[in-house]
């Protein structure tokens, strides 16, 4: 599903190079797992992914379905089914929440050469999947994450990639900001979409989101590299000894 | 004291190609604001109120030429139930404007004042403008009062069923129109009034508008789409006890339109607000002036005006709120912002609080600015093309000012002309 060969990422404006040959293979069906210290580029990997600007990818290559997807608007790398849920979610004050998700699913289906999907539609799935996010009427209507709480615009992004079904779903501390029972409905959200076509990429810092979203493989990144891969147990060895064995391991 | 020279003549020009129409019992106020205009002079780019605005063009003689601009869209609000009010190069034409009886309102021609013995009128007629010239002169509105050629004269005595709605036809592209229109509305009553259109080559429009204890006006104006044509507005506004008057504009290119807004908050409780969208591209030139007195006790007032540029166009700002003496519990807001879609275009602001009175709550704000990147990007990674991302984060900036207009469906109507000029320019 996702490829990605030996990336190197440097910022575009500065001389700082933060991915270091990052290999990474997502197979379809699957849930991959990130941890790795702050700072050491998880967040710029899904960026660079997902077609953010500042950076300059100077080695690698990454590929979505055989698809080389550094060459692709943010835009076309979405309509091939790439979704980024951002660590930070965006606010965009005037831009009502439905209109963007109606505007975004739609444009998605034009792109793909699929029929839109009428407003009534619309309306009926959308309502569906934000029922089972407790997300009310009211948030809906609202800008785009204005004056939402940490944890609502979280599970936003996840009513997002319910709406949008995408290939590829890269999941940024999803679970950072959420509560017990917001954490265990979000991981709902995320399983109700786990699907043999579908691969996931789950960034976070804590082994409890893991327990409610079983990976296939954990790897960690350190200095811009992934330095160790393993199974759900690499999780629990980071949950309880930190990273400095892991590092001083691979150093 | 005399003028410079270089105003004095330029004054002297413009007088000169024009003649006090025959009004009888306008005559004198017609003739007082003449000699105003000869004491003032007409703008000049020394004076300070135009040191963002150039007025040359709006004072030369004749009016430049400006051609007559074929919309490839149904005119604004002709789908709305209204009443119909047709001036083409600012002349009323009868043919083409609805019945002028409507329950709730009298509708008549300035020319007719005299001879109908409208009262009110007279006693309206040019005598807002005249107050308005203090603190700050407004040369040109006196010159629309000395030499106005037609416009209407309105008396709301009800709730009006329906929007009255002034449509303004360029036919001549060189023609030079001065409409002025009074409008009062009585004590309780309630009226919609809608303008649109180019209205002339070039257009000096001045509007006094005295709203009654408890009395409601909304008006609704759309300026554009023509390229060409000039436009120098006035609104003169006096507001009684618990009155409401909102007024929301639309600009749509133009190479330069300057509106101003002079309201005074007389009675307790009134509520004003001002409000204006515009969106240039290239030559165009778009100048707010508001000024708002609060002179009575507990009055709201809320200015919000927002400007998208690009292409080199600029956009003006110059608003002021100014809270008398006693004017206690004034709530007064006032926001300006511009969203440069590049580096060529500028927004010019002034924005100015002058307060004597110490229980008042007043806050303003301008800023300017491009689209925020990580909004657009954010939009993107959910496949919103790039055109449509931005028109978006375009219509969102626009949306305070939208949002002053009451009437879902005129807002609607405001909201496609929106979309219709940035879709023109993907
Ligand atoms: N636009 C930028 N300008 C300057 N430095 C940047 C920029 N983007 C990333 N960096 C730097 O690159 C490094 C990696 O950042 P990144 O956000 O990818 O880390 P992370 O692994 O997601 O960390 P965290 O766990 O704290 O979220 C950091 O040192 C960060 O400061
Ligand atoms: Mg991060």
């Amino acid at each position: 599903m996702l490829e990605i060969k030996n990336l190197h990422v440097k910022l575009e404006d500065e001389d700082k190079q933060i991915l270091n040959g990052v290999d990474l293979t997502v197979e379809a069906g699957k849930v991959h797992a990130i941890m790795g210290p702050n700072g050491s580029g998880k967040s710029t990997l899904s960026y660079v992914l997902s077609g953010r600007d500042g950076y300059e990818v100077t080695e690698g290559s990454a590929e979505l379905e055989g698809e080389d997807i550094l060459e692709m608007e943010p835009e076309e790398r979405a309509a091939a089914g790439m979704f980024l849920a951002f660590q930070y979610p965006v606010e965009i004050p005037g831009v009502g929440n439905m209109t963007f998700l109606r505007t975004a699913v739609n444009a998605q289906r034009k792109a793909r050469g699929e029929e839109e999907l009428s407003a009534s539609d619309f309306l009926k799935i959308i309502r569906a999947k934000a029922k089972t996010l407790k997300i009310d009427a009211d948030m809906l209507k609202r800008p785009v994450n204005v004056g939402f709480s940490g944890g609502e615009k979280k599970r936003n992004e996840i009513l997002q990639m319910a709406m949008l079904e995408p290939k590829l779903c890269i999941l940024d501390e999803t679970d950072s900001g959420l509560d017990v029972d917001a954490m265990k409905l979000v991981a709902e959200g995320v399983n109700a979409l786990r699907d043999e076509g579908r691969g996931f990429l789950v960034i976070t810092h804590y082994q409890r989101l893991l327990d409610h979203i079983k990976p296939d493989v954990v790897h960690i990144l350190a200095n811009g590299r992934i330095v160790k891969t393993g199974g759900p147990e690499l999780a629990l060895e980071v949950e309880n000894n930190g990273y400095a064995g892991i590092l001083a391991e691979e150093a | 004291m005399a003028l410079p020279e270089v105003k004095q003549s330029a004054t002297e020009a413009r007088l000169s190609a024009l003649s006090l129409p025959e009004s009888g019992c306008l005559k004198s106020a017609r003739e007082a604001a003449l000699s105003r205009v000869q004491t003032m002079g007409l703008p000049s780019r020394r004076d300070e109120y135009w040191k963002y605005t150039k007025p040359d063009t709006l004072v030369q003689a004749s009016a430049p030429k400006a051609a007559v601009f074929d919309a490839d869209e149904a005119p604004m609000f002709s789908a709305f139930e209204r009443l119909n009010i047709v001036f083409v190069d600012g002349v009323f034409d009868a043919e083409a404007s609805d019945d002028l009886s409507l329950e709730g309102v009298t509708i008549d021609r300035i020319e007719d004042i005299c001879c109908k013995d409208i009262h009110w009128a007279k006693d309206l007629y040019g005598v807002l403008e005249a107050r308005g010239q203090t603190p700050v002169e407004r040369p040109l509105a006196a010159l629309n009062t000395a030499f106005a050629s037609d416009g209407v004269a309105i008396r709301v005595t009800g709730k009006v069923s329906k929007p009255i709605n002034f449509t303004y036809v360029h036919s001549d592209e060189n023609s030079d129109a001065i409409l002025h229109h009074v409008i009062r509305v009585e004590t309780g009553a309630e009226v919609t009034i809608l303008e649109n259109g180019p209205a002339a080559s070039r257009f000096n429009k001045c509007m006094e508008i005295d709203v009654a204890d408890g009395g409601k006006l909304h008006l609704v104006r759309a300026q554009g789409r023509d390229h060409e044509r000039r436009a120098a507005t006035h609104l003169f506004a006096r507001l009684g006890n618990e009155s409401v008057f909102k007024s929301f504009t639309l600009t749509v290119n133009g190479v330069l339109t300057r509106n101003e807004a002079v309201i005074e908050l007389t009675g307790d409780d009134a509520v004003a607000h001002i409000a204006g969208a515009c969106v240039g591209d290239g030559d165009f030139h778009h100048d707010d002036t508001v000024f708002i007195t609060h002179d009575a006790v507990n009055c709201e007032s809320r200015q919000v005006f927002k400007k998208v540029l690009r292409n080199g166009a600029t956009g003006v700002f110059q608003g002021k709120i100014l809270v008398k003496e006693g004017a206690q519990k004034t709530d007064g807001y006032q926001i300006s912002q511009s969203l440069l879609l590049d580096e060529d275009s500028q927004f010019l602001a002034k924005p100015e609080l002058e307060i004597y009175a110490d229980d008042v709550a007043c806050s303003h704000g301008s800023t300017s600015g491009a689209i925020d990147e990580e909004g657009l990007f954010y939009l993107r990674s959910r496949g919103v093309p790039h055109a449509e991302a931005t028109d978006l984060m375009t219509l969102a900036f626009l949306a305070e000012a939208v949002d002053e207009i009451e009437d879902a469906d005129i807002a609607a109507d405001i909201v496609s002309r929106l979309e219709g000029w940035l879709a023109r320019r993907r």
